[in-house]
């Protein structure tokens, strides 16, 4: 409707940005829900429960993004890997910067207004980076889990703490970098640590208290159900094998989960089993690791779930962002759409769970076909030889995009890029490295740079390269591929005018036509993209943002 | 001790010990027998010559409780350990030697190789092997091949022996060489230096920096096979153990 009215719509959302910037409302949960109707606001990780990175505003069009200009830029003091995706809410921004820092910004002009600091307990354990990726919101509360593993509460007109409750120790190797998801009275996260032997969760606490209201473990314990899929070890086994493997079992959460209020299920992606690599000393499927499960939201009960990778060898965490898709192929059945790190794309009926599509989006060689029921039929490939798409996978964390307008599921991907893994025996201890092994890229010479680089690209194409491709959720099929000479680790958004946003290794920001994937407007910004893009509006003006290296930059078009 | 580096060109150290067919074995010799001499630098004093000196621990076996894989062993040497062995911090050259040495240290038997000479490889890579027509080492020589004057730093020893019988197999993928012709009909020829989706930045054969915009390009072609000649047959393999001596001193500044 939009699309054929843009004037009419944009006079609505115009005058409900001017009054909820004057009114300052609290938000609510019954605003979380109706995220879409308020596109002026960006109010959760991924900007709305079906997690779509889709922003409805439209006045950034195919014909005018050429003219965007630099407003304002965000500079944090802090070095290293910037993930954060802001919130916005009626004119205020607030972000998260490392090491766990919360600052609040006027999304118009960049102007701080406080800046909470918290510092993680010094013996923290992260595999992968001091990273947090946002926050969640709630009333006049701000939520964030920490590197070491608390969830503090915090206000957001002052940037005070109101409660902070420990989820985890950072003894046993745990840590929180996703971040938090509101439902209804409840703030729920899961715990980081897949490398470090935990044993996951995915947890839910009281918004006003902090008290724990439910925990859903993502390994279960002996004779839960699931528990079968954690065997016995063979008796004569001739290799290390764990008789209590599932107590280090893995299943970390490091990506925020989706929500559909009509159904009144969370859905999250669970990370690697753990060790990693050496699936002899923990025999069986491992669940639910490398999975999705769907929890009722008021009680953490497993309603279904869908393990993507059976007993996983590959490092193929499937935290990636859970989107909710209605009306899959024209039917009545909504799904959720996934793009794994195993180079599956999937859709999943989100009542039952039920297995409807796999396919291949980029080369996979670990794996041939799919049984009836989404069983993957496994290949592993010979000692030495590379495995299809690598240990980074065939995307990540990287939020993808799905547009209600071109019904088109968009997703930065690696191609033509492979691991060769290296298993071996990890006895565990607590608090350290359970990896079971290693992998190395898959290049023609050993020694060869790895993922860490920049700004000079000597990965190149002898190890991969990075992309975005739309596929038609319906069937999986590529309809337009973009494609970069280097990786991206960037998020995607999507606008209610077509367009896409999103960045990538090399530094540039780039519009695509969403429709057709032609590129319609760059800009260079200097430091890889970590992060997914955001749009939001203040006044009449649309934004968009975008962290690159440690700046945070706002566009919008000229007044 | 630099000067008493290898040449085990034609053999391996695990072949001449009759021990591991050299064809399973994953280290090159010119590793293990280079990692003889940081071994001989930095750990004998502690481990002593059989590895055997510190109580409990024997380098020997080739196996370790806590490194079952080389990532875990090289780990464990950069952060050292709590039981009071310090970190070492060995640059890419040494760690690949170290490991290799530690995982054959039982199998090495230091009289099957013979020294290369340093000085001598010096006078070759000036000289006869006219190294310098396309590569730097410090202050002499051109700027169109990839710079050597840190190589034995960043290079393992066996990839650099292998670098010079066989360059394209040791060649990294950045250093391909590339042809590109602008819309003008400007040909270039030269080696890449970075590239990205949009741009492409070169040194050219005349030793000069381009930038380019691959939308101004003609034709842009990645060559696969490197430009260097091999020295297969056209060194003794006393002189490549010299010129592979004289690498491994090239340590930056």
């Amino acid at each position: 409707m939009i699309g054929r009215r843009p004037g009419l719509a944009w006079c609505v959302v115009s005058v409900i940005g001017v009054l909820s910037l004057r009114v300052h409302g609290q938000v609510t949960s019954d605003r979380l829900a109706a995220a879409p109707s308020e596109p002026q606001n960006w109010l959760t990780y991924s900007g709305n429960y079906s997690s779509t990175r889709y922003s409805p505003l439209n006045q950034i069009t195919p014909a005018n993004v050429k003219n965007l200009k630099l407003q304002w830029v965000y500079q944090s003091p802090v070095a290293g890997n910037w993930q954060t995706t802001p919130l916005v809410v009626d004119g205020m921004m607030y972000i998260t910067q490392r090491l766990n820092d919360v600052v609040a910004l006027d999304a118009a002009t960049g102007r701080a207004f406080w800046i909470y600091r918290y510092t993680p307990a010094q013996d923290r354990v992260v595999c992968c980076g001091a990273n947090n990726r946002g926050l969640a919101i709630l009333g006049d509360t701000l939520f964030m889990g920490t590197l070491d593993a608390q969830l503090i509460a915090i206000d957001r007109r002052t940037g005070r703490v109101i409660w902070k409750t420990e989820v985890a120790t950072t003894k046993s190797g745990y840590s929180i970098t996703h971040a938090p998801l509101v439902v209804k009275n409840k703030v729920i996260v899961g715990v980081g640590g897949g490398e470090y032997g935990i044993r996951g969760f995915i947890a839910a606490y009281d918004v006003t208290t902090g008290r724990e209201a439910w925990r859903f473990y993502t390994i279960p314990a002996p004779g839960e159900p699931g528990s079968e899929t954690w065997e016995r070890c063979p008796p004569e086994s001739k290799s290390f094998c764990d008789p209590e493997a599932w107590k280090r079992g893995g299943g970390s959460i490091w990506m925020t989960g989706s929500y559909d209020p009509r159904l009144n299920l969370t859905y999250w992606g669970t990370g690697n089993v753990g060790p990693d690599y050496n699936g002899v000393q923990r025999p069986g499927d491992n669940l639910y690791t490398a999975s999705v499960v769907a929890l009722d939201a008021d009680t953490g009960k497993l309603k279904w779930h869908y393990q993507f990778t059976p007993h996983d060898v590959y490092d193929y965490d499937s935290v990636q962002v859970p989107v909710l898709v209605d009306n899959w192929a024209g039917s009545r059945v909504n799904v959720v759409a996934w793009a794994n790190r195993n180079g599956n794309f999937y859709a999943l009926d989100r009542e039952t769970g039920k297995f409807l599509l796999g396919k291949p989006f980029v080369k996979v060689n670990w794996m041939s076909e799919f049984d009836e029921h989404g069983r993957p039929k496994q290949t592993p490939q010979p000692e030495g030889q590379p495995t299809y798409p690598g240990n980074q996978g065939g995307t990540n964390w990287y939020s993808p995009s799905f547009s209600q307008r071109t019904r088109l599921f968009y997703v930065s991907a690696w191609e033509d890029y492979a691991s060769i893994y290296l298993p071996a025996t990890s006895q565990h201890k607590e608090g350290t490295m359970f990896e079971g092994g290693g992998q190395r890229n898959n290049s023609p010479v050993p020694g060869a740079p790895g993922l860490g680089r920049s700004p000079i690209n000597t990965w190149t194409e002898a190890a991969g390269h990075g992309a975005v491709i739309a596929l038609d959720p319906a069937t999986g099929r590529e309809k337009w591929k973009y494609t970069m000479t280097d990786v991206t680790d960037s998020g995607i958004l999507t606008t209610g005018s077509d367009l896409l946003f999103t960045g990538g290794r090399e530094g540039y920001f780039q519009a695509l036509d969403a429709r057709t994937g032609s590129l319609l407007w760059k800009t260079n910004l200097g430091a890889a993209i970590n992060s997914g893009p955001i749009s939001y509006r203040v006044g009449n003006r649309q934004y968009v943002s975008i962290v690159s290296g440690l700046s945070l930059f706002v566009f919008a078009l000229d007044e | 001790m630099r000067g008493m580096v290898v040449w085990t060109i034609g053999l391996t150290v695990a072949s001449a010990q009759g021990t591991v067919p050299p064809h399973d074995n994953p280290y090159a010799g010119a590793d293990i027998a280079y990692g003889a001499t940081v071994y001989a630098a930095k750990c004998v004093t502690c481990h002593g010559a059989q590895g055997d000196a510190i109580g409990g621990v024997n380098l020997r076996s080739g196996t370790f409780r806590n490194a079952v894989i080389d990532r875990d062993l090289e780990r464990f040497i950069r952060n050292g350990s709590p039981a009071g062995m310090p970190p070492f911090a060995l640059n890419a050259t040494d760690m690949a030697g170290i490991l290799a040495y530690l995982r054959n240290m039982n199998a090495f038997d230091p009289a099957t190789v013979k020294a290369g000479d340093e000085t001598r490889g010096r006078a070759i890579v000036l000289g006869k092997g006219a190294c310098t027509g396309c590569h730097r080492i410090d202050l002499d020589g051109s700027l169109v091949g990839p710079n050597l004057s840190d190589i034995g730093a960043a290079r393992s020893a066996g990839s650099i022996q292998r670098s010079l019988l066989d360059p394209t197999s040791q060649m990294m993928p950045i250093n391909r060489p590339v042809r590109v012709v602008t819309k003008d009909g400007t040909i270039i020829n030269g080696r890449r230096l970075n590239e990205d989706t949009f741009t492409l930045q070169i040194i050219d054969d005349h030793e000069r920096l381009h930038s380019l915009v691959k939308a101004d390009l003609r034709e842009f072609t990645i060559a696969k096979t490197s430009p260097m000649p091999s020295y297969k047959g056209k060194l003794s393999d006393e002189e490549l153990g010299d010129v592979l001596a004289y690498l491994l001193s090239l340590k930056g500044r």
